[in-house]
């Protein structure tokens, strides 16, 4: 039974990481074709580097991703330390609502507020149209990962702070904060991902000419695959790695589990 | 300051944001399904249940099946698979726990496009598989696998089996194993103990994976549209060609107010089930 059991391990492990190997071995091909191996080189890196389109994708997906998380994150933080430490009428049906814009298919949110965009405010489409609508399933997950820091979070050194003579601003930027700093980074960090990644909201509420990287990569998946795909895809792979071991270091500062 | 002003500064960011970005915009969705296509791709200020009934012509029947059964599928696989592998972390408690779940995880952070993708290397006529299954067998013929209900399936499965192991693991690892030493002792079967002690506590596990799979794969948009190639389409490809190519809004609105309810009613079933059970934790 054990042997089975460790053989479906195995087989799983192969199933999740084989394709992430093969793109980023086939990135290291210097042929034309996107999966037939011809020799290493660093040829389609080259390429990518001198195409500006990619650089263009590329700063468009870091501004939204930037601003998105700025704002996502102050608003995402306030709304933790309002839910952990408060009793509050509608204190349910807020964390409940919260929760909608996870639960609900991206495909229905995007071309939601692209509906609103268009017909109700008459909204440009550009690039503040689609970091707002990043901060909507953003806000989300920073809460969800701060409210996991102000978990037994002891309220008494706040009181301590008050009663020694510090108002409240102060003890908020030298006792609660520096305490839940790791949860909000680590927030930050995860609504950054998300916002890097995310194709469906972009690809809707983006305006003609503001690509992001992840519509870069679907527009060369439908319209003329080449190995440049798979450097790319790579470059998105490292970062995410990063990005989320980051992630889960700050997030571990204080409990070690996943 | 008073507290409740306290909450409430800390409270209107978020509720303003949703609001605005988020309620606003659903309002509209479901306003908009109601009115009629304009002839520029427009729409007409006129209130009819057109795009409604359009939904129950058998072609939409069809691919609105075809995202429920295959969502359904997805789960079954998720759960057959990953149940075991959950079980394993949780009951022989190996050195690397930690570690594999880590690794089970990383793929769910890596870009879904790229990870949807890389099965395009490999399942594509020319790809990793045919090629290696040439290899293997002589005479092979290389199969056509991408643009298939098969691919699709695939993808879903390699896109949502970290969310159904994470829940699995949290629920047996909760489970206290010692009922399971208890239960053979007074002469259960392997097997009786299984079915008797181990799977019931851990059913919420269960529910919890099915639902983080089924949902999300019943509204997906990119893998059919990426491994099934404009031939196996979702209710969320015929969103988007609503959207995207024919411009009928109406429409399109009307198909997702229908894939909301959908997802929203699997949503409180879950909810429901598991309140019956326990109280919900929040």
């Amino acid at each position: 039974m054990k042997r089975l059991l460790e053989t479906n391990i195995i087989l799983v492990f192969l199933f999740l990481y084989i394709p992430i190997f093969v793109v980023i071995v086939f990135s290291f091909n210097s042929g034309n074709q996107i999966s037939v191996w011809e020799e290493f080189s660093f040829a389609w890196y080259g390429k990518l580097f001198k195409n500006p389109n990619v650089w263009r994708a590329c700063k468009n997906s870091l501004i939204i991703a930037g601003v998105a998380t700025f704002i996502s994150t102050i608003i995402g933080t306030a709304a933790a330390l309002a839910i952990e430490k408060y009793r509050f009428r509608f204190r349910d049906s807020l964390i409940k609502t919260l929760f909608l814009p996870m639960i609900i298919p991206d495909i229905v949110l995007a071309i939601a507020v692209l509906t609103f965009y268009r017909t109700v405010v008459d909204y440009p489409l550009g690039l503040t149209s689609v970091i707002f609508a990043h901060v909507v399933f953003n806000i989300a997950y920073v809460t969800i990962v701060v409210r996991a820091r102000l978990e037994g979070y002891d309220a008494t050194v706040e009181e301590a702070a008050l009663d020694l003579g510090a108002n409240e601003w102060q003890t908020f930027w030298r006792v609660t904060f520096p305490l839940i700093a790791p949860g909000i980074i680590g927030g930050a960090l995860l609504a950054f991902t998300l916002s890097i990644d995310d194709f469906v909201i972009t690809f809707f509420t983006a305006g003609v000419g503001y690509t992001t990287l992840s519509v870069h990569i679907y527009s060369s998946i439908k319209f003329g695959i080449t190995p440049e795909l798979n450097a790319i895809s790579t470059m998105l792979l490292v970062n995410s790695i990063v990005l989320i071991l980051l992630f889960l270091w700050f997030r571990g500062r204080k409990t070690e589990s996943i | 300051m008073p507290r409740n002003s306290r909450i409430l500064i800390l409270l209107s960011p978020v509720i303003l944001w949703l609001l605005i970005f988020f309620f606003l915009p659903l309002i509209s969705v479901f306003i908009y399904s109601f009115l009629k296509r304009g002839t520029y791709g427009g729409i007409e200020a006129q209130f009819t249940l057109e795009n409604y009934q359009r939904f129950f012509d058998p072609i939409y029947l069809r691919i609105l099946w075809r995202s429920v059964s295959t969502a359904f599928v997805c789960t079954a696989i998720c759960l057959l698979v990953g149940y075991p592998f959950a079980y394993y972390l949780a009951y022989y408690r190996p050195k690397f726990r930690n570690v594999l779940l880590l690794l089970v995880v990383l793929p769910f952070w890596i870009n879904f496009l790229i990870r949807t993708y890389a099965w395009i290397l490999i399942l594509r006529t020319e790809g990793l598989l045919n090629s290696s299954l040439s290899v293997l067998i002589p005479g092979f013929q290389p199969l056509e696998l991408l643009n298939t209900p098969f691919a699709v399936q695939i993808g879903l499965v390699y896109g949502y089996l970290p969310f159904m192991i994470l829940p699995l693991y949290v629920a047996l690892e909760q489970m206290d194993m010692s009922l399971i030493d208890a239960a053979k002792d007074l002469g259960a079967s392997s097997r009786h103990a299984f079915w008797h002690i181990t799977l019931p506590l851990s059913l919420p596990g269960i529910l919890a994976g099915s639902m983080l799979v089924f949902i999300p794969t019943v509204g997906a948009f990119l893998t059919p549209d990426i491994l099934g190639g404009g031939k196996v389409s979702f209710i969320g490809n015929v969103i988007e060609r609503q959207f995207k190519t024919a411009r009928d809004f109406p429409f399109g609105a009307a198909l997702s107010f229908i894939l909301m309810i959908i997802v929203l009613v699997g949503t409180v079933l879950y909810f429901r089930t598991l309140k019956g059970r326990e109280s919900v934790e929040t």
